[in-house]
């Protein structure tokens, strides 16, 4: 029993932590004022480019850091648009999302003339642990941060009252690009750790909607760094028990369907934003 | 004239957009002109092309109107993808389980039930944001994926296929059958794609001349006027979503009773997502809004082709060119938008010195 709790509690982390890095990014964006619901899609640009150069190179590190790396360049795409052009942000969100879908396989092709999925790497050029231990202190580094440095505060102004800032003689508009290049950034950490990590190259879609997953979290954390890091490990755990609870007859309940079990972490969210559990307060400034 | 030329403006916007990514095959080797010629061609080349373009567009009118009804009352609805889901399972399901209803009835039926299967959804949403003060961009993203479990549950566990392996429900009964029109040759182009635009019409004209179609108007525009003035504002976004998750849910009378006769996970290929510049590029107008879902069908179709006729160009790429319209069209207001603001703050400061 202890080594099946055990064992539970350590396919959460696993499962949780692209959320997190996901989470994170969000968070920071989002905190500045500007939302993001391309996640999902610079997810997917990081997972592929790790996958790719990881394979090509025969190094996680490097992997990891391309990831980043491509998540923050399709972020500047994105916070070219939504800042100095002023797009709307939800759908310039939603035709960055589209972009990435098409992207990976395209570049696949021209690659290595397969479509869909880069060539599998070798277990030994993956990462073992180091992802979950960077994923766990993380939120921790970010609150501190958030709390403790000017740069956080800065950034909470620039989501609650830019005005203010404004006045303070600090450019919101820099804060701003700031904070879109760092979601960028750990959303890319994200997919990076999800084909790297929990599996051993990049698939088509394979992020599979963890991006609004990590949107999920964080709303449901607060958009607070460390009660976001608990909503990650609790739809970790969700991950965790759906693939265990895959044919598994209950008592009393019968079967429970997959799909319950993969829609609880959207129910959740629905219905504390309904505020039936806890009102979920948005930056002030969200999207304006 | 100057009407005209801003709502052309996005036309050209998705116009760069899509020769944007055409220009993007050149990194694959190929020649983007001619990339550029497969997929028109493919889109209008034959009778049977010009169908399925327009069999891909029947959806996206629908979908697009479940964007632009919301819009123009002020709220943004990204969930025609879900509520199009619940639509296509209630008719699935309607099919699956009272498979003897003759024709003209089953027609009307299933049209009342897909609606109401994707009102359902989108009502949800609606009283959300009305009542509960929920964002409801936030909730329908949740909904859409709650929809795609939800309705694979139901397709998978209570009406399965009974005659193949394939991931889908049962057979509805043939009586639900519509005809595909044999102008076509054989495309499934069928009465859903007059429906769709007979519904456009109507709702143009309903927003022009109903009180309610005011409404609505006068909510989007500014809802603390229109409740000073009032209107109950949240009734009204309430029954907007209703109504807008129905028009998305009749492309389930299109799929499921004018293609497959069933349920087919994963039959969308995104409708709902390529709903909202659909909607966009037509500026939230009904009738402009068919157009704009017509030249989304030539791109779906067009690209299509690609796998087969280029070398090393893949049906991504319509995500790809698809993108970047999407990104060009939602720039596009912004530069509009920018060039406004510098005339007035140009004639301001001439005020100024003058």
């Amino acid at each position: 029993m202890d080594s099946y709790l055990l064992d539970i509690c350590g396919a959460s982390a696993r499962l949780a932590t692209p959320l997190i890095f996901a989470a994170m990014g969000g968070l920071i964006c989002e905190r500045s004022g500007v939302i993001n619901i391309a996640l999902e899609g610079m997810m997917l640009v990081g997972a592929f480019a790790a996958a790719v150069v990881t394979y090509d190179l025969s190094s996680p590190w490097l992997g990891l850091v391309a990831g980043g790396a491509t998540g923050l360049l399709l972020a500047a795409f994105y916070g070219w648009i939504v800042l100095p052009l002023r797009a709307n942000q939800i759908v310039a969100g939603t035709g960055i999302n589209m972009l990435a879908y098409g992207l990976p396989p395209f570049c696949a092709k021209v690659l290595y003339d397969v479509t869909g999925s880069t060539p599998a790497i070798d277990l030994v050029h993956r990462f073992a642990y180091a992802p979950i231990v960077i994923a766990l202190v993380l939120p921790v580094v970010l609150a501190a941060g958030l709390r403790f440095t000017r740069g956080g505060l800065w950034l909470q102004f620039a989501g609650e009252h830019p005005a203010a800032l404004a006045a303070a003689g600090i450019n919101v508009a820099r804060v701003r690009w700031a904070a879109v290049l760092a979601s960028g950034f750990f959303a890319g950490l994200g997919g990076a750790s999800l084909s790297i990590f929990l599996s051993s190259s990049y698939s088509r879609n394979m992020t599979s909607g963890r991006g609004f997953i990590a949107l999920a979290a964080l709303i449901l954390g607060k958009w607070k760094p460390v009660p976001t890091l608990v909503a990650c490990l609790f739809f970790g755990l969700a991950d965790a028990m759906q693939m265990r609870l895959q044919g598994i007859e209950l008592q009393y309940l019968g079967k429970v369907p997959v799909q319950f079990i993969q829609i609880l972490p959207y129910v959740v969210t629905i219905v504390v934003l309904a505020g039936f559990v806890g009102q979920a307060r948005a930056p002030k400034a969200l999207g304006k | 004239m100057r009407n005209v030329a801003q709502s052309l403006r996005p036309v050209v916007a998705a116009l760069v957009g899509l020769l944007l990514g055409v220009g993007l095959t050149a990194f694959a080797g190929e020649n983007p002109w001619q990339v550029l010629v497969v997929i028109i061609q493919g889109a209008v080349g034959t009778s049977y092309d010009l169908g399925m373009t327009l069999f891909y567009a029947t959806p996206l009118i629908f979908t697009g109107l479940a964007v632009a009804l919301p819009f123009r009352a002020g709220l943004f609805n990204i969930g025609a993808e879900g509520q199009l889901l619940m639509g296509a399972v209630a008719v699935a399901a309607l099919g699956v389980s009272l498979p003897n209803i003759p024709a003209p009835y089953s027609a009307v039926l299933a049209v009342l039930v897909a609606f109401a299967g994707g009102a359902l959804w989108g009502a949800m949403a609606g009283w959300l944001r009305a009542y509960r003060g929920s964002h409801e961009v936030i909730t329908t993203i949740m909904l859409n994926f709650v929809a795609a479990g939800l309705t694979s549950w139901v397709v998978l566990a209570l009406i399965p296929s009974t005659d193949s392996q394939n991931p889908e429900s049962a057979k509805i009964g043939a009586g639900y059958m519509w005809h595909a029109f044999s102008l076509f040759g054989g495309a499934p182009v069928t009465a859903a794609l007059l429906l769709a635009g007979l519904v456009a019409l109507g709702i143009w004209l309903a927003l022009k001349y109903t009180v309610r179609g005011f409404e609505l108007k006068a909510t989007g525009l500014n809802t603390d006027a229109a409740r000073f003035a009032g209107i109950d504002t949240r009734l009204t976004q309430l029954w907007v979503m209703a109504i807008g998750g129905g028009l998305a849910g009749l492309v389930g009378v299109a799929e499921v009773c004018g293609n497959s006769g069933r349920f087919r996970l994963g039959f969308s290929p995104d409708y709902g997502f390529i709903g909202i510049p659909v909607a966009l590029m037509a500026r939230a107008h009904p009738l402009g809004l068919v157009a704009s879902a017509l030249m989304f069908g030539i791109l779906q179709k067009g690209t299509s082709e690609l796998d087969l006729e280029t070398d090393h160009v893949t049906k991504d790429l319509a995500g790809i060119i698809q993108a970047m319209v999407v990104l060009a069209v939602a720039a596009d207001g912004a530069l509009a938008w920018l060039m406004r603001l510098r005339r007035q703050t140009a004639a301001k400061g001439g005020r100024a010195h003058g």
